[in-house]
Parts: structure tokens; C-alpha cells; sequence
């Protein structure tokens, strides 16, 4: 494999922490300059992912390169070149914005002066010009994930790790966050982050790696994963709930798919093949039935749907699961 | 908006003077952190400093009265070196929530993905908080000058006993880390205090271990606290209690073993464990 034209490389890194196995063969490989989505539920092994790629864990097994680097034998080196922004916003909440990243650029070797030019720069950038003065503790949710975001910058990494960057943040800074990450990619950085959230994956991931059990099971566009699980869905919605058993009898012989229903909605939904014959014979038989519909849609399968069909339980089901992150 | 910018690090030394260099540069940003942190809250560094000056006043003046020191000898001269001691003790809690924050909070691990010397947040930490104890030492000496305690052999000897008083301090500053690495929850702290709190007072610091049932005092006069303070309160010419056991008789010497020794077990754990967190 052709490194050099990838930001990141992953080939059959194992983790194990007693009898599980948070990583199982991961393998993965990132092109440069775009948003790459490791998307899973908790305990998929994502944030185990990161802690290796970012040289906080080492692997059992496996290699990785990051930046052209390798992450075990250059350590040091890799660090210099990636980023992380991790789950819990990693800053001191009794400094101010502004002592926080001097603090990490001269951790850096910036030296004073450049470590305070280069935290001036970042809170301009990020919006907390304002309230670089200001302790942390006094930082809403959104302000503090900028920071962090910000700190992960200071050297402005060829790669930059995100580990579930809006978990816990209301809709506001979340916006907030994903126009920050958008901008950076914009400007030539990759960006790997890993996400529970189908919404943030399909918004900002220009690729998107599913992640089950420890190894990434499924690859692609939002869009080519949503083809490669069996194409479009055409929806239903009924006037009146009595309804949906006979429509249901009459999507499923149109479509020739498993047809499923859902009666607060009074939807009634099908994969289909032939997209435009499936709406227009559906409409006829709905017509010659005298049931009336109130809304018809094709659509592209939602990402939800996709995680279900590709590892067989919902994204939700084992949420209540802890991340192995020791 | 541009993320190219003034932001160029130079790459780490690969060895000898350059690398110690950046070493002591990096630790020196730690203990700036916490020097700024007293900047910041500077109520929380006099509360920090005036606690033990409250438990001065209150065993001077509220318990003194009914203390006699055999041999007679005031009962102040007697009570300082034992005060200075508990509060190096008490350092441990003020470490062990530092570093567990710091863990919990995932700014250690911030501090790993950077390209810095490791050893530079283990060290940044022992060097702010000896700073933070020789302060408080100074505070607690100039409240026992205050109510009339004084050292009578000289200078010389007043500074080694201060000395083996920040020697204590630092042995036990690698408890406080080792545990901070180990429990990772700064609420845990009251499971410290527990600890703590007994080694502090079950120790020749307010009574006499000869006046405790035996093996009650066989702990007392083994504890590590009671070796430094019998050793200060001797450097001081303050009076204390003597004592028939070997470690009574030798508390001179065992104020120096007993931290060299709680050092030699605790400072390569607390290494080992941070290493570990790449595990």
C-alpha cells in the first residue's frame, strides 16, 4: 500500500484487555485531506482506535502509519504531526482560554513568544477572542469543545483525531463544532472521527468506516453504503391506520421486498429495485384498493438502517456498553 | 482562514545535554501551571496555608492547657515540630487530587499525545508541590514564632530539620502520585484522607507512644512521622518524649531510611504505572 498518498494506514491492529478484544483486525486507510467517519456504537472499539493511531496505546498486534509515520517505532515523530481532540475536553479549568494553549504551545517547544502569537491566532480563529481571559470552569459546553479544538491545532497537524466531538453538547455547539471541523478540512487537514451519530457521519464524513467488535466491517461514501444495502426505500403514509395491513399486502407485491409498517406514523416502507415502475404501480394498486395516501416518498436509506442490516443488531442496542479505554 | 502559521516546532534533540534541557523546560511549564493556579485562586492558597495554622491555635490553646511534657518544657516548643511534620503528611491529599484530576479530566493524556518529555508531568507536579509545601513550612514556622516557639541549637540545625521535613514531604509526594495514577477519581480523595488522617495522629506528634496500650504504640513509635518529628524536635532543641524502643532511641537515623525507603518502593511504581497508561 502506497502510504504517501494516505494519512493514515492501518493494517490488522489488535488490542486486548483480558478477555476482550476492543481491537480485532482493524484495518483502515484514510486519503488525505478529507473527513474520514469511524462510525460505531459504545464498545465498537473506536476510541481504542484513536488512543493507538494518537501513540497513547500501544497495539498488541498490528501496524500503523499516521502522517507517513510509524506509530510505534517514531512515536515522538508521530506526535509532532497529529492532533487530538479527545472525548472529555482536556484542558486545566482553573487557566484562562488564552494560558491554556500557551501552555500546551510551549509543551510543544514554540517557545513564549510563539506560543503566545499562536494561542492569539487560535482564539481569533475560533471565536474566544472575547473570552481568552476567562477561566475554563466559566465556558459553556460549546466554547470549551472550541478550545479543545483549538489546542489540538496549535501545531497545526497534518491529521487531527477526533474522538466524539460533540458528544454531550446541545444543538448550538454542536453547529458550532462541525463548522470548525469543516473549515479545517477546507484548509488541507484530515480529519479521523469517530462518532455514534448517523446525522454527524453522514453531514461531515466525506468516507465512512462502520465499526463492529474491534474491525471495520463495512467502507465507502455515505452514498455507496447506502447502495450496497440494498438501494432505495419507498415510503407510504396512510390517512387512516385500518389501513396498513392492505397496504402493506399491496407494497410488498409491488416492491417484492419485506414491506414494515409503523403505526403512529402510519408509514408503510419497502426496499425497491426499479425505483420509478415500484412509485407509479404502487400509486395505481393504493388507487384501485380506495386507499388513500397522504405522502409517497423514495428515499435513500437512513444510516441507522444501514448499521442494522450490516451488523444485524441496531446501533442503539448495546449502548449501554462501556468504551474500553484503560 | 489559515492553519499554516507562526506554529513550526523544532523536532526533539536526540540525545544528551538538549534532551535534559527540554526535560527541565517541559517540567518547568508543569509547575508553572500550578504556580498560576495560586494566581488564580488565591483564596484557595490561604485556606490551604491557614488550615494547619487553625490546628496550631486550636491544640495550643484549647488542648495545651491540660498537656504536661515529661520533663517538664513548654508545651508549644513541644507541639510545632509535630505540626510541621502532619502538615507535610497532609500534602499527600493535595497531590493525590492533582494528579487524579488531571486523569480523570484526560489532560494527562493530552499531555502524552504531545511530543514533550514524559517525564516532565510527573516532575512538573513533585516540584509545584514541594514549592506549595515550602511555603506552607514557612507560614507554619512563622505562626510557631508567633506564640513563642523558638529553635535553640543554631541555624544549622534548624535548617537540616527542615530539611528532613521537606524530605518527608517529597517520599511521600510519590504516594500521593502513585495513588492519583492508581485510583484516577479526585472524589476518592476522602478514601486518601482515611488513610492519612491515621498515620498523622497515631504518632508521638500529640502523646506520648509510652502512654498508649503496647501495640498501639509499637505503630506509634514505627511510624514514619513519628522518626521525623523525635528527629526535628531534637535538631530544634525542642523537648519530646525519648523512649526505650530501638526506633525511639534511633529516630535520628530512621528520619532519614524512612523516606529514603517509602522513595525507593514508590517513586519507581508511580513511573511504572504512568508508563502502563499505554497499556
Amino acid at each position: 500500500m502506497d502510504s504517501t498518498r494516505h494519512a493514515i494506514v492501518a493494517e490488522g491492529l489488535c488490542k486486548r484487555y483480558g478477555d476482550t478484544e476492543a481491537l480485532a483486525g482493524f484495518d483502515l486507510a484514510v486519503p488525505e485531506g478529507i473527513v474520514c467517519g469511524l462510525l460505531g456504537p459504545n464498545g465498537a472499539g473506536k476510541t481504542t482506535a484513536v488512543r493507538v493511531l494518537t501513540t497513547l496505546l500501544r497495539p498488541d498486534a498490528g501496524r500503523a502509519e499516521v502522517a507517513g509515520v510509524d506509530i510505534v517505532r517514531q512515536a515522538a515523530k508521530a506526535r509532532h504531526r497529529v492532533g487530538l481532540v479527545g472525548q472529555h475536553a482536556a484542558l486545566d479549568e482553573v487557566l484562562s482560554g488564552r494560558q491554556n494553549l500557551v501552555m500546551f504551545g510551549r509543551l510543544y517547544h514554540l517557545g513564549l513568544a510563539r506560543a503566545r502569537r499562536r494561542a492569539d491566532e487560535l482564539l481569533e480563529r475560533f471565536g474566544l477572542a472575547d473570552t481568552g481571559a476567562k477561566p475554563v470552569k466559566q465556558y459553556s459546553g460549546g466554547m470549551r469543545r472550541r478550545l479543545d479544538l483549538a489546542a489540538g491545532l496549535i501545531l497545526a497537524p497534518s491529521v487531527l483525531f477526533l474522538d466524539e466531538p460533540t458528544t454531550g453538547l446541545d444543538p448550538r455547539g454542536r453547529n458550532e463544532v462541525w463548522e470548525a471541523v469543516g473549515s479545517l478540512v477546507a484548509a488541507g487537514t484530515t480529519v479521523l472521527l469517530t462518532t455514534q451519530y448517523l446525522e454527524e457521519a453522514d453531514r461531515l464524513a466525506a468516507k465512512i468506516c462502520v465499526v463492529d467488535s474491534g474491525r471495520v466491517i463495512a467502507e465507502g461514501t455515505p452514498g455507496e453504503l447506502k447502495s450496497a444495502i440494498g438501494g432505495d426505500r419507498l415510503d407510504v403514509v396512510l390517512r387512516a391506520d385500518d389501513e396498513i395491513p392492505a397496504a402493506m399486502a399491496i407494497v410488498g407485491r409491488v416492491t417484492g421486498g419485506e414491506p414494515e409498517s409503523d403505526r403512529d406514523t402510519r408509514r408503510v416502507g419497502a426496499p425497491v429495485r426499479e425505483r420509478v415502475a415500484a412509485l407509479t404501480e404502487v400509486v395505481r394498486a393504493l388507487d384501485e384498493a380506495g386507499i388513500v395516501a397522504e405522502d409517497i416518498t423514495l428515499r435513500r436509506p437512513s444510516l441507522d438502517e444501514v448499521f442494522l442490516r450490516l451488523t444485524g443488531h441496531p446501533a442503539e442496542e448495546r449502548a449501554g456498553r462501556q468504551e474500553v479505554a484503560a | 482562514m489559515t492553519i499554516a502559521s507562526s506554529a513550526a516546532a523544532d523536532l526533539a534533540p536526540r540525545g544528551g545535554p538538549g534532551r535534559l534541557r527540554w526535560a527541565l523546560s517541559d517540567a518547568w511549564v508543569i509547575t508553572h501551571r500550578d504556580l498560576s493556579h495560586w494566581a488564580r485562586q488565591p483564596a484557595q492558597l490561604v485556606v490551604g496555608l491557614l488550615f494547619p495554622v487553625m490546628m496550631v491555635l486550636m491544640f495550643a490553646y484549647l488542648f495545651g492547657g491540660g498537656m504536661v511534657i515529661p520533663g517538664g518544657g513548654d508545651y508549644r516548643e513541644f507541639l510545632m515540630p509535630g505540626m510541621f511534620a502532619m502538615t507535610m503528611v497532609f500534602g499527600i491529599e493535595a497531590t493525590f487530587t492533582a494528579v487524579s484530576t488531571d486523569v480523570s479530566r484526560g489532560v494527562t493524556d493530552r499531555f502524552r499525545s504531545l511530543p514533550m518529555a514524559p517525564s516532565a508531568v510527573v516532575a512538573g507536579r513533585s516540584a509545584a508541590d514541594m514549592l506549595n509545601s515550602v511555603a506552607g513550612l514557612a507560614v507554619m514556622i512563622a505562626c510557631g514564632l508567633a506564640i513563642g516557639w523558638r529553635w535553640h541549637d543554631g541555624p544549622g540545625a534548624a535548617l537540616a530539620a527542615v530539611g528532613l521535613l521537606l524530605l518527608l514531604r517529597f517520599a511521600l509526594l510519590w504516594i500521593g502520585i502513585y495513588l492519583g495514577l492508581v485510583i484516577r477519581s479526585p472524589e476518592a480523595v476522602m478514601a486518601v484522607q482515611i488513610l492519612v488522617w491515621p498515620l498523622g495522629f497515631l504518632s508521638n506528634t500529640f502523646a506520648s507512644p509510652a502512654t498508649m496500650p503496647g501495640w498501639l504504640g509499637a505503630i506509634a513509635e514505627w511510624n514514619p512521622l513519628s522518626a521525623t518529628v523525635a528527629a526535628t524536635r531534637h535538631l530544634f532543641g525542642n523537648p519530646g518524649w525519648g523512649g526505650d524502643s530501638w526506633a525511639a532511641q534511633h529516630a535520628s537515623l530512621m528520619a532519614l531510611v524512612w523516606p529514603l525507603l517509602i522513595l525507593v518502593i514508590f517513586f519507581p511504581l508511580s513511573v511504572r504505572r504512568y508508563q502502563r497508561l499505554s497499556r
